[in-house]
């Protein structure tokens, strides 16, 4: 028997500032991906993303070490300030960037009329997991790879693979993010910003810890509490969809919409590989740079060994996760959803 | 040009019978120009009203409404892919379909059709080009305030298509892969027995301390409260936005429809529809924060 043919996967991780950027470079990225500083990305945070001359500083450390720089330009513009996105667009076309992350309409059609060869890729937040909807996007905006959202099952990403004339990117760490992307406004129903427009999701600036005289901590976003927690707990952030609630038709408070956990692939890494997938992401622009380091070292060591044929080392993945906590999602069986 | 008044998709998951007795009144006793039909939350329950399509449509075109078939807004598995497909090539005469995911946009491509309000309309560029792929109107998404929909509804008028916004009822604000109402059963989406059925208007979710938050119909995340955009109907009609949409729910909504119809013809003021509307409505507080560029869920009083 012959073995399969296996295509090595590009590593993509996350760099929320330039030093991070070098981390990951350094710890074996194939690409990295940021964001400017405004809200032309989806995680337009106070101290985070890059500044022009960032950008091309770090562009030129990338390369130099033969590792891509990709941008994320993956908001949705709203009539009146659509030139934002657009000089995001130029900026880093003009620094040599090596693809652009896109999830509105307008802003492919921009970037594709005005530099019609410049890399593209479908960002998860265009919410495209289906074979006509990824169709759709490749042949109207030449789009070169998507990024599917954390809702496929192995079987069903294979199938899209054989159907699709694109790249396949997968999250595989990370935030297990449970909302279709790009079509959340919860953000904004309790805050004012908008996960679309604005970028952001709980903004910090709307958080608030309020302690009682037992110290129990409540967290709230906006007005409304999302979580409670004893003083032997350790709190969560108040992400909306990771909070506890109540029904009439069950007695405790339980979390509605998923657990606070992490998503975490180590173990499927030879069926994703096997399955064919072009490029592995790692979710975590807003994460320090020493959870970078550890985080991209061990999945380069993890990818190195299933491409040798090794089981992959992955027992340091677990202590970077949400509270030591992991699932496998939906990607290893539908009964997640 | 006279206001349109629409009755969007019923959201909810109501017995089928409910739901054709529902239609027959609207098409009988509700001033609304247009309905919408079609299921657009999940694909599971879609079976169960299939064979009653072609009766209310033909009852309700009958009684003088148009009738725009909606397109689920999550298509993912095959059999999702499937019903998508079959709707986009139905030749149906008088039966537009509204689009409200990208994979019904794969079909509807050179086709004239409606576009939905699950899909990310945010821009004019964007608006543009689904309008050369055969784009005649568009449904905007409920989080867009005043400010966008002013340009947007300029951009519609030089580019000869119409725009439609939601004035009534609970709003959409997210969907999922997951049952939100089969988990709180402890069940999976595949093994929901329909739990959803159970709750007419969406199952309300409290926070810990008991304050309502949100509202959930299987894999979409609604409002607690209840959109109301009486007072801003008049700005709207100035700004050139032609078609006012209604979600159905659980209540009176021919006299909900009739009170934002006497509005839009100015035979009642929005203020003395209000006092009407909280008597025939839902048992909750109304909002119209997202209009007015703030938090969604909030009431900001007109001036």
């Amino acid at each position: 028997m012959h073995p399969k043919k296996i295509i090595p996967p590009e590593l993509v991780c996350p760099a929320g500032t330039p030093a991070s950027l070098r981390a990951a470079v350094d710890a074996g990225a194939d690409a990295v991906y940021c964001g400017f500083q405004n809200a032309t990305n989806a995680r337009n945070f106070p101290g985070l993303n890059f500044t022009f001359e960032e950008l091309q500083n770090s562009i030129a450390y990338a390369h130099n070490h033969g590792t891509k720089v990709l941008l994320a330009a993956n908001t949705f513009p709203p009539a009146g300030k659509t030139d934002l996105w657009k000089q995001a667009i130029d900026n880093a076309v003009c620094l040599g960037i090596d693809a652009i992350i896109v999830a509105d309409i307008g802003v492919a059609v921009y970037a594709q009329n005005k530099y019609p060869d410049q890399r593209l890729h479908l960002s998860v937040q265009a919410g495209a997991p289906s074979i006509e909807a990824i169709k759709y996007y490749c042949e109207e905006f030449n789009i070169k790879r998507v990024v599917l959202p954390r809702i496929l099952t192995i079987p069903e990403i294979k199938q899209i693979k054989e159907e699709i004339p694109c790249e396949i990117e997968c999250f595989i760490f990370g935030n297990h993010g449970l909302m279709a992307e790009g079509r959340c406004s919860l953000t904004n129903y309790t805050t004012g910003l908008s996960t679309n427009m604005d970028g952001v999701c709980s903004p910090a600036s709307h958080v608030k810890y309020e302690e009682d005289e037992n110290k129990n901590l409540t967290t709230k976003l906006g007005e409304f509490t999302i979580d409670q927690f004893s003083c032997s707990q350790n709190p969560g952030y108040p992400t909306i969809c990771k909070g506890r609630y109540l029904v009439p038709h069950r007695q405790d408070a339980y979390y509605a919409f998923e657990e606070p956990i992490s998503l975490n692939l180590a173990n499927l890494l030879p069926d994703l590989i096997e399955a064919g997938v072009h490029a592995l992401k790692i979710e975590g622009r807003q994460r320090s740079r020493a959870y970078i380091k550890a985080v991209v070292s061990s999945w380069r060591s993890a990818i190195d060994d299933v491409l040798e044929g090794k089981p992959p080392h992955i027992s340091d993945l677990l202590a970077l996760t949400e509270g030591n906590k992991q699932t496998e999602g939906a990607y290893a069986s539908k009964r997640w959803r | 040009m006279t206001a349109e008044l629409t009755l969007g998709p019923i959201l909810f998951h109501w017995p089928a019978d409910k739901k054709r007795d529902f239609y027959f009144q609207i098409a009988d006793e509700s001033p609304v120009d247009t309905v919408y039909i079609g299921e657009v939350i999940c694909s599971k329950r879609s079976p169960f009203f299939e064979s009653y399509y072609e009766e209310i449509a033909e009852r309700l075109q009958k009684s003088g409404k148009k009738v725009v078939f909606s397109s689920l807004a999550e298509v993912m598995i095959p059999r999702e892919r499937k019903m998508t497909e079959g709707l986009c090539s139905v030749e149906t005469c008088n039966i537009e379909i509204e689009a409200n995911d990208s994979a019904a946009l794969y079909h509807l491509r050179g086709m004239p059709h409606r576009i939905g309000s699950f899909l990310n309309v945010y821009n004019e560029d964007t608006m543009e080009f689904l309008v050369s792929k055969g784009a005649k109107h568009f449904t905007l998404p409920p989080e867009l305030p005043s400010s966008v929909l002013k340009i947007l509804a300029q951009k519609a008028r030089a580019l000869d298509v119409t725009i439609e916004v939601q004035v009534y009822g609970r709003v959409g604000l997210a969907l999922s892969a997951r049952c939100y109402h089969a988990r709180s059963h402890n069940r999976v989406k595949d093994n929901c027995q329909f739990v959803c059925e159970q709750d007419p208007d969406g199952m309300t979710l409290n926070t810990i301390n008991g304050t309502p938050f949100l509202s959930i119909n299987g894999i979409q995340t609604l409002s607690y409260h209840c959109l109301s955009l009486l007072n801003e109907l008049d700005d709207m009609k100035k700004m050139g936005i032609q078609a006012f949409r209604i979600s159905p729910h659980n209540h009176d909504m021919v006299k909900t429809s009739s009170l934002y119809r006497d509005v839009l013809d100015k035979t009642i003021s929005p203020k003395e529809a209000l006092v009407k509307l909280k008597k025939t409505g839902l048992q909750i507080p109304f909002s119209n924060g997202f209009y007015h560029g703030t938090d969604g869920y909030r009431w900001i009083k007109s001036a």
